[in-house]
This record gives C-alpha cells, structure tokens and sequence, in this order.
C-alpha cells in the first residue's frame, strides 16, 4: 500500500495529484502529516503544498471537464467528509486518464460517490439557504448563527448577498468559527474571539433591536395559524424539517 | 406597532390558510440597485407547517369580511367568525420584516370581497404597488384575482405580481353554482381571460421594450376543491386538462375538502379529508405535465376514478401489458417514463449512463430506479424473469398493494 501525507487543503491534494504523475505512484490512502501509516505500507511521500502546481493540475482540469464537474468537485471537498479526498483524488485520475469525460458514467463507484457526497453538500447548502434566520441587532446587523455539518458557508455567501443587497448582515458558522460580513458593499470573512454575543445559537436578547422581539412573535404566530389541524402529520414534518435545524428556527422556539 | 396586530395576523392566516398554493417558483429576477431581495428560479420553502406544507410565501388575506356566502369556505358572511382587516401600511411592514429575516420568499395575498369586486382588488393591487414602487421590493408577489374585478385592474395587478391566480373551486358549473350562487364559471373564466390578455398584449410591448415589466412573468395557477361535491376524478382531470390547454396557466391544484361549515346540507359528513385521493391527483397531474400522458389514457367512462391502492402510472401499466416489457437499454426517452418505478430524473440518468455499457439490474438501482415496481415491466442486461408476462397483472397488482396505503405516510414524492 502507498500512503501520501498532505495537509488536507485543497491545494494540498491537488498538489498531491501532480506529485504522483510525477513519481508515477499513485496512493491508495491520503493522511495527515503526522496520522500513522497502517500496516504493509510500501512506500509513502509527504506532499508540500504548492500553489504553481495546484494550479496546473486545476487548469488542465478545467480544460477537460464542464463548469458543473468542477462544481461537483468544490462541493465534494467542502463537504469535509472522511475519505472524500480520496474519491476526489481517483476522480481527477481516471479524468485525466480518460480520453473523454466520464463524468456521467455511473456505472464507476467514484463517478457515482463524488455525486453523491457533492449532493449531500448542495442539499445541505439548499437547507442553510432555507432555515437561515436572521436576527436584527440594535446596531442595524442582521445576525444569523448556522453550525452546519459541511462547510456550506462560501456556497451560500452569494445568494444572501443578492438577497439583501441594501442590508448589513452577519451569517457566523459556530462550528467552524468563522463568519461572513456583508456591509451591502463589499463581503469579508470574520471571527469573533469572544463567544459572548450569543446563546445556543441566538443573539443575546439586550443585543436585540427594539422590534426584534415582536417580528419574532408575530412569525410564530403565523406559523402556527396556517398548520391545518385536520392534516397534522408529524412525521412528514420532521422528514422536511429535520430536528438537528430546530434551534435556529424562530418558529420552532417555544413561544 | 399597533397592538392588535398579532391577533389580526392570527385571524387573517387562518383564513388564508386553505389555499394550497404556496409556491415561489418560475420568476428569476435579478437585485436592483438600491432594491431589496431577489427570486430564485426554483422556488424555496423556508419551513414546512406540522402538516407537512412548505411555507415559502406569507400566505394571508387583507381582510376575511366578504360579501358573498360561498359554502366551503370558512370566511362566507353567513359564518359567525372573528374579522379583521389590515392597512396597507401594516401589511407592507410585514411583509418586508419577514423577508428580511428570511423567513418568506414574498408575499401571496388574497382577500374576502368587500364593497364590490373592484374595491376589493384596488386595495390589493394597492399593497402590490406599494411593496414595487415605494419600496423596490424584488422578492415574489402572488395576487388573487377577485371575480368579477375589471379588467383594467386586473391588468395593474399583472404588472406588479409575479403570478396571479383566480380558483375555480369546483370542477363543474353546477356544482359550483350549487355551493356558491353568486358564482358561475364565466366569473371564474373571465379573470383568467383578462389575465391571458393581459400577458399577450405586454409580450407585445416587450418587442419593442424589452426592459418593460414583464406581467405576471410566472404565469396563473387555480385551485379545485375535492370530495366537497359528487364529480368524479374523469370530470375533474378534464376540467385540468382543459385549464393546461390555456395559455400561461402554471398549475392546478388540489385541495381536499375540509369541513370548515358542518351545519350546512348541501356538503357531506367527512370524517377525514380525502388525503389519498388528492395525492393520486396530484400524481395524475404530474403524468399529464411531465410524462406525457393524454388525460384519456388515465381516466375515461370506463374507469372514472384513480384507483387509491395504486399510482395512476402502475394504474395504467397494468391496464396495459402488451406495451411492457421495455428494454431499458434501448427504449427512448418517451418509453423509459411509461414504466413504474422510473421516473423523470431517473429516466435521464438511465438514458445517459447507458452510453457507457449495458445496463444491468444493479445499475439501474444506483440510478435510483424503483425496482420494486420496475422489475416487473423491464428487461436489462439480465433476461428478465417475472414480468407481467410471466406472472398476470392481478399477481403484480397482488404484490405491490400487499400493504395498505397509510394515509398519514402520505407525501408528495412524484419521481416513481
Ligand atoms: S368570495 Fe371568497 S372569501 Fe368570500 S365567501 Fe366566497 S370563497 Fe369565501
């Protein structure tokens, strides 16, 4: 078995793909730099990250497949998790490799699981954009905290910033501790270094401006006036609107 | 803030709230410069209510007074039920504060007839206006059509909404005018006309004025209400077939009536609302929209009603052997959604992957093929073994009904 080390960034494996059409050995596991090679291990390279060769490895990328496989590329690797490295690192291979794109042969298991892991981030990119809510804050912030399970963040940047092209607003990843800042001009990435601005994912209430509260209570009571009870289904409403989201939906707060 | 308002919103969602239509989809349109939100091509629902609906729009009435005594609805002045009406200012905040937090893609407003027709819809127009020009407002607007408002209105009304939508109700003149005397179905029929016009005559202008609002760019939509009155599912998917065939008509919906006035004669005593029998229409609609389905292929004298054990589309396949078994590896496009268990994303994937090699049984189930109902209607890279040729249509029927529909399971998932 053959075992590169990289640093996990991006760059960092495409660099490790450059590295092994270089020394025409291809890995069979991508590690950490100080994660313990397993057993039988017959050869191993530490990849450094290079940004000259990332580089070349994504421009002939880009030479070969359409804007949507690249797409589907970005969003395997922000779905951060274990082992899609390494469906990223076989897919680009076989591209290369292949005289014409492969992108729709499903038959191949990476093919299909860069797909899949790529559909699990658009999905969860396509929640955020739904569930996101926003607080307004007494200095005319509109605040949102989201903690997802991929990092979904500079997916969803865009479209809030369209959205609310004429309002300053905050949409801060907990989880990851880092934020966007949209002050309608420009967007800047963030963090705070104290968490003492929210609890359990809201802004603290004296942070709140004065009719925060009573929007808050009006979308409540909206949305309990438009349940239909003859029809109440649980179980359907748990499917679309799964339990881990509950506590940034105002609507799910007990009043 | 005024103080009444939580309870008036309470009072006019609830009124509102048995109107199914909720969608946000068919505009994009771009920020503006100094505007606020935009809509996004695919429609999103920003919560789903506990009975499972996606909530994407402020779905609310300007006021649940009305003139009229229709008698499916919980809002006909013969009702003894709290009302209230908002100000244009009032509801222009509202909309705009839910849009900002992200609770709503827009707003859906409709309203009980006060005055006259033309009172009404002024008002509405009103709100519409107000949220488009005062307030640049991008986000989506939907406007109920008031029967019997003037066509001028109805015109201002399309310049500023993204849809419009005039509800039929019920599927029959007779029965409509049974349960709404000041009803027919020119009053019904008439808005929707004005509507059309109304988009042919700005698609006009647009030739020579490309930036000129587009009317009501994401088309009209109506509403039948089911199980309140006798028709069957034939008259009712010939009454939708025949609101399809008009143009820029979006979408039907279907809404299973719900008891709202027990003490009136003219309606029957349900026990439930007729959940299944809505969900095998909206599965009909689907085959007539996207999988090219004629309406007579669905129901006819013969067989006026969807069955409720089975899907229209098994219905029909069943119904039919002599077109089955299809080879996956060869059929076209048009085929391929004939058979159970494939559906219109899957009969892509199927269509493309196969370029690369024959398909088997394993490939089609990674495509997300329904084997379970497909396996007896195909034939793959394996032979096929049991199709309905092998076995009978009442052993397939036998097999795929075995367990009863769960009403409470239901769910609006179409890709079968
Ligand atoms: S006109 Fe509309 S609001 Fe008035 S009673 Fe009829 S359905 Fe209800």
């Amino acid at each position: 078995m053959i075992v590169f080390h990289y640093d996990k960034s991006f760059e960092g494996l495409l660099t490790a793909i450059f590295d092994a059409y270089l020394r025409k050995t291809f890995p069979h596991r991508l590690l950490l730099p100080d994660e313990p090679e397993p057993l039988f291990c017959e050869g191993t390279h530490t990849v450094i990250t290079d940004p000259e060769k990332s580089e070349r490895v994504w421009k002939s990328l880009e030479k070969k497949v359409d804007k949507n496989t690249l797409n589907m590329i970005s969003y395997a690797w922000l779905s951060e998790l274990p082992g899609a490295d390494e469906v990223i690192f076989r897919y680009i291979r076989k591209t290369i490799d292949s005289p014409h794109s492969i992108a729709t042969n499903f038959a191949d298991d990476d093919v299909l699981q860069l797909r899949q892991i790529a559909l699990k981030t658009s999905r969860e990119k396509q929640r955020m954009i739904e569930f996101v809510r926003f607080q307004k804050t007494s200095d005319d912030t509109y605040f949102a905290a989201i903690e997802p399970d991929h990092n979904v963040l500079p997916l969803i940047i865009t479209h809030f910033r369209d959205r609310y092209a004429d309002q300053q607003f905050i949409i801060y990843d907990l989880k990851r501790n880092y934020g966007m800042y949209s002050d309608t001009r420009q967007v800047t990435e963030m963090s705070f270094t104290e968490s003492e601005l929210f609890d359990r994912g809201k802004v603290k209430d004296h942070l709140l401006a004065e009719n925060e509260v009573l929007y808050q209570r009006l979308w409540k009571r909206y949305f309990k006036a438009i349940t239909i009870r003859e029809r109440i289904n649980p179980k359907l409403h748990r499917q679309h609107l799964p339990r881990r989201y509950w506590k940034y939906l105002t609507e799910k707060d007990p009043e | 803030m005024n103080p009444n308002l939580l309870s008036k919103l309470e009072i006019l969602a609830e009124s509102a709230k048995y109107d199914v239509s909720c969608a946000s989809s068919g505009v994009t349109r771009a920020k503006t410069a100094g505007g606020i939100g935009n809509t996004a091509g695919w429609g999103i629902c920003h919560s789903f209510t506990e009975d499972g609906r996606c909530v994407s729009l402020l779905k609310i009435m300007l006021t649940n007074y009305c003139i009229y005594d229709c008698a499916y609805c919980v809002n006909r002045r013969s009702n003894d039920v709290r009302r209230a009406a908002f100000s244009v200012e009032e509801l222009v905040d509202l909309t705009l504060g839910f849009y900002r937090r992200n609770y709503i893609e827009g707003l859906f407003l409709s309203s009980g007839v006060i005055n006259n027709p033309d009172y009404t819809m002024e008002r509405l127009v009103g709100v519409a206006r107000e949220l488009r020009t005062t307030h640049r407002f991008n986000g989506y607007i939907h406007l109920k059509s008031i029967p019997g408002a003037s066509e001028a209105l109805v015109h201002e009304a399309g310049l500023y909404a993204d849809r419009l939508s005039v509800n039929i109700e019920i599927a029959t003149e007779k029965n409509l005018k049974l349960l709404a005397p000041e009803k027919n179905h020119e009053s019904v029929f008439k808005p929707m006309e004005f509507i059309q016009q109304g988009m042919l005559e700005n698609a006009e202008l647009r030739k020579n004025a490309p930036k000129l609002r587009k009317f009501a760019p994401a088309g009209q939509s109506t509403q039948m209400i089911i199980g309140a009155t006798d028709e069957t599912d034939n008259q009712i998917l010939h009454t939708t077939d025949m609101l399809y065939a008009k143009p820029g008509m979006k979408r039907v919906y279907y809404s299973g009536y719900i008891p709202v006035n027990t003490n009136d004669e003219r309606l029957p005593m349900l026990r439930q609302p007729p959940l299944v029998r809505e969900h095998r229409l909206y599965q009909a609609d689907w085959l007539l929209r996207f999988y090219g389905f004629k309406v007579d292929e669905i129901v006819d004298d013969r067989y006026p009603n969807l069955e409720l054990e089975l899907d229209p589309k098994l219905s029909w396949a069943l119904r039919h052997p002599e077109a089955f078994p299809v080879d996956v590896n060869t059929a076209d496009y048009a085929l391929l959604l004939r058979i159970p268990g494939v559906g219109v994303k899957s009969a892509n994937t199927i269509v493309m992957a196969r370029r690369f090699g024959k398909l088997g049984t394993a490939d089609l189930k990674k495509i997300g093929v329904v084997m379970k109902k497909a396996q007896y209607f195909i034939t793959c890279k394996e032979l096929a073994i049991r199709t309905v040729h092998e076995t009978s249509p009442e052993y397939v029927r036998r097999k795929l009904t075995g367990k009863k529909p769960d009403s409470s399971q239901l769910e609006i998932q179409f890709d079968w």
